[in-house]
């Protein structure tokens, strides 16, 4: 309980430093740049979405800080996020909205693949020792963690794309349909969606495999494992029900985790194949200065790795009762 | 405190070093070197590095061209006169591949040493002090380590529009120092309570005197691993940045180059060496760092060196995962 306790404490104060932080920032920076950007929107927002935009940023107000911060507060809770800037005179909620599907659709079933794939080679590396697998994928990783994602994702737009042309390689889906569930779009936002996933999951898998393997060889060497060779059980079941099962531990709390980071994308693999998702929105708000926007997606995306903090948490409380007593 | 249950406690030993307690630095230096020069890949690493820092310090020696010079033939392929052709500018790629070798540089060595700096004085503080200094600074740390980071960096960078290199440098520093932090605190925690700091506690020697004589000696590896480490991420970080045109987009750098051979749809139009020349260059960098770290993996756990199969235990940790994630996508 006491626990459970800490673990709720540290996702609310976790929240509170980042609504914060969002709050104090843009008042703390030099020469406010909200100051600038209204004075490039005059004239061509409405009276009110400029007031709204003072208001956010703390620009043109007799209000105390106190009175400001207690007014941001009380948006947030009710959801009232703003107007983007970017699309006006559309909503920020409605913006995000729109995003958020081909995000988690992207990045949430790459990093389901990769954790799977991943931790099924990382068993069988190690326990095949010394094989094939073994001596390839270790090497292969210093590389591959090294090259930047987005990078590889722009050789594949030149190779798959540009030059194979096997794949479409910008947007998310062919532009001409109108989106909904119907057997066209759904086909062509597949498509759309083949050759970020692989720039992500060749640069993702390995640190799957890695870990898997790693605590699989020191698990292998347990005295129970050890056990049941001597009772003669077959290697498969000894391979997954003895040694596998203990030791997907730190992947499956590291994968409980990385569901968090699904929301906030691969902010660079979504921009250079122009992936209208959460990462790509981000950019698009940085680059035209949509303050509004970039705030309530900087807080989404806080919020969704708090989460899944959480839930690692759960997870490693479940499977792995020391977790419970030691504390 | 520790965000992720359960991991908290492997960080300690699983991330590393507790050496031979009051062991002198000069000795632990003695064995680095000789990790290196015994360890295959460590050497390649070096060897890269070395490569690399010379091209940081004399470009001029290796390509005359001036790299921002606008006054060649425009996207013209490679040739004697242009090895690797020229940009979409006229300006020379070669050259400009060269002369960004020492931005690049910069931002991983300064922002890396600066991290690290800041690492060990919130870890050991943490860690050394306890009670409520603890609470507060792991608090602090804690809450760095699991906003993303690259997010987290744009909204920063939003607000200063024309930062430059240092703001760029103390960006990545703040953001990237957390999770060194968090292993040397395990580390300080593990060995608080060893003989030889309690020998000089007896002693009456002051806290600034244990921290820095008695228990910064005794993770020279791992620091050297948390610095090597960060670098890394910063090479892909600070590439990343520069690649969405955050930061001076006209200083020389493989971040830049690939911001501008985007930016001019360098591969859509045949100019392929514009793009894939910097992004080269980052991955072998990036690899030299991670080859050299390998050297110190066995320094700090010399468990590893044995079974060199086994090498990268540090993976053990899932937030050693998580962070590896993050770092990509922060690429």
């Amino acid at each position: 309980m006491r626990f459970a306790l800490r673990r709720v404490g540290f996702f609310v104060l976790t929240l509170w430093a980042c609504v914060t932080l969002n709050f104090l920032l843009p008042r703390m920076m030099p020469g406010n740049p909200a100051i600038a950007l209204l004075a490039r929107f005059h004239g061509r927002l409405n009276p009110q979405s400029l007031k709204a935009i003072e208001i956010a940023f703390g620009v043109n107000t007799h209000q105390g800080l106190w009175s400001q911060y207690v007014g941001y507060l009380h948006d947030l809770l009710t959801g009232n996020f703003g107007t983007s800037i970017t699309f006006f005179p559309q909503s920020v909620s409605s913006v995000i909205r729109a995003a958020i599907p081909y995000t988690l659709g992207l990045v949430g079933i790459t990093t389901i693949l990769a954790f799977v794939l991943g931790t099924f080679i990382g068993i069988v590396g190690a326990w095949r020792r010394g094989g094939f697998l073994d001596s390839l994928l270790p090497p292969l990783f210093v590389v591959t963690s090294a090259i930047p994602y987005f990078w590889v994702g722009m050789l594949m737009i030149l190779v798959f794309g540009l030059q194979l042309r096997w794949f479409p390689y910008t947007f998310s889906y062919d532009p001409t349909l109108n989106p909904g569930f119907n057997g066209t779009f759904i086909t062509s936002a597949i498509e759309h969606a083949i050759l970020p996933a692989v720039a992500i999951l060749i640069t993702s898998i390995g640190a799957w495999i890695l870990t898997m393997r790693n605590t699989m060889i020191t698990t292998l060497a347990e005295d129970y494992v050890k056990m049941a060779r001597a009772k003669g059980l077959p290697g498969r079941r000894i391979m997954i029900d003895y040694a596998a099962r203990n030791a997907i531990l730190p992947n499956l709390s590291g994968f409980a985790m990385s569901i968090g980071f699904i929301v906030s994308g691969a902010v660079l693999v979504e921009y250079v194949f122009n992936y209208n998702g959460v990462g790509y929105l981000l950019v698009q708000a940085l680059n035209s200065e949509d303050y509004p926007l970039m705030q309530a997606l900087f807080l989404l995306i806080t919020m969704a790795v708090l989460i899944a903090i959480l839930l690692a948490d759960v997870v490693t409380a479940i499977f792995d009762p020391r977790t419970r007593a030691a504390r | 405190m520790a965000i992720i249950t359960g991991t908290a406690g492997q960080a300690g030993p699983g991330g590393g070093a507790t050496e031979p307690a009051g062991e002198a630095a000069g000795l632990a230096f003695g064995r680095i070197l000789r990790a290196i020069t015994s360890n295959r890949k460590a050497f390649a690493g070096f060897v890269l590095l070395g490569i690399f820092a010379l091209m940081a310090i004399f470009p001029w020696a290796i390509a005359r061209d001036n790299p921002s010079a606008e006054i060649y033939a425009r996207s013209a392929g490679p040739s004697s006169a242009h090895l690797l052709g020229t940009t979409y500018y006229g300006q020379d790629i070669f050259s400009q591949a060269i002369w960004g070798t020492r931005e690049t540089l910069i931002i991983a060595v300064v922002s890396g040493a600066l991290s690290t700096v800041l690492s060990v004085i919130m870890g050991l503080a943490a860690g050394y002090l306890g009670g409520l200094p603890d609470a507060v600074l792991n608090f602090i740390t804690d809450v760095l380590l699991v906003i993303p980071t690259l997010p987290l960096l744009i909204i920063i960078v939003a607000y200063l529009p024309h930062a430059g290199i240092t703001i760029l440098i103390a960006v990545l520093v703040v953001t990237g120092y957390s999770y060194g932090a968090r292993q040397l605190r395990a580390q300080t925690l593990s060995v608080r309570s060893k003989d030889f700091l309690e020998a000089a506690r007896v002693r009456g020697e002051r806290s600034l005197y244990v921290i820095v004589v008695e228990i910064i000696p005794s993770m020279t590896s791992l620091i050297v691993a948390t610095f090597l480490g960060t670098a890394v991420y910063n090479v892909l970080a600070s590439a990343g940045l520069q690649f969405l045109g955050i930061g001076n987009p006209n200083s020389i750098s493989w971040g830049t180059m690939l911001y501008w051979a985007e930016n001019n749809e360098a591969l859509q139009t045949n100019q392929y060496l514009w793009a894939i020349v910097p992004g080269v260059l980052i991955g072998l960098l990036g690899a030299a760092f991670t080859l050299v770290n390998y050297a110190f993996d066995e320094i700090s756990n010399p468990a590893l060196a044995r079974v060199p199969l086994a090498r990268d235990t540090r993976h053990f940790n899932p937030i050693t995962t998580l962070r590896r994630i993050s770092a990509n996508r922060a690429s």
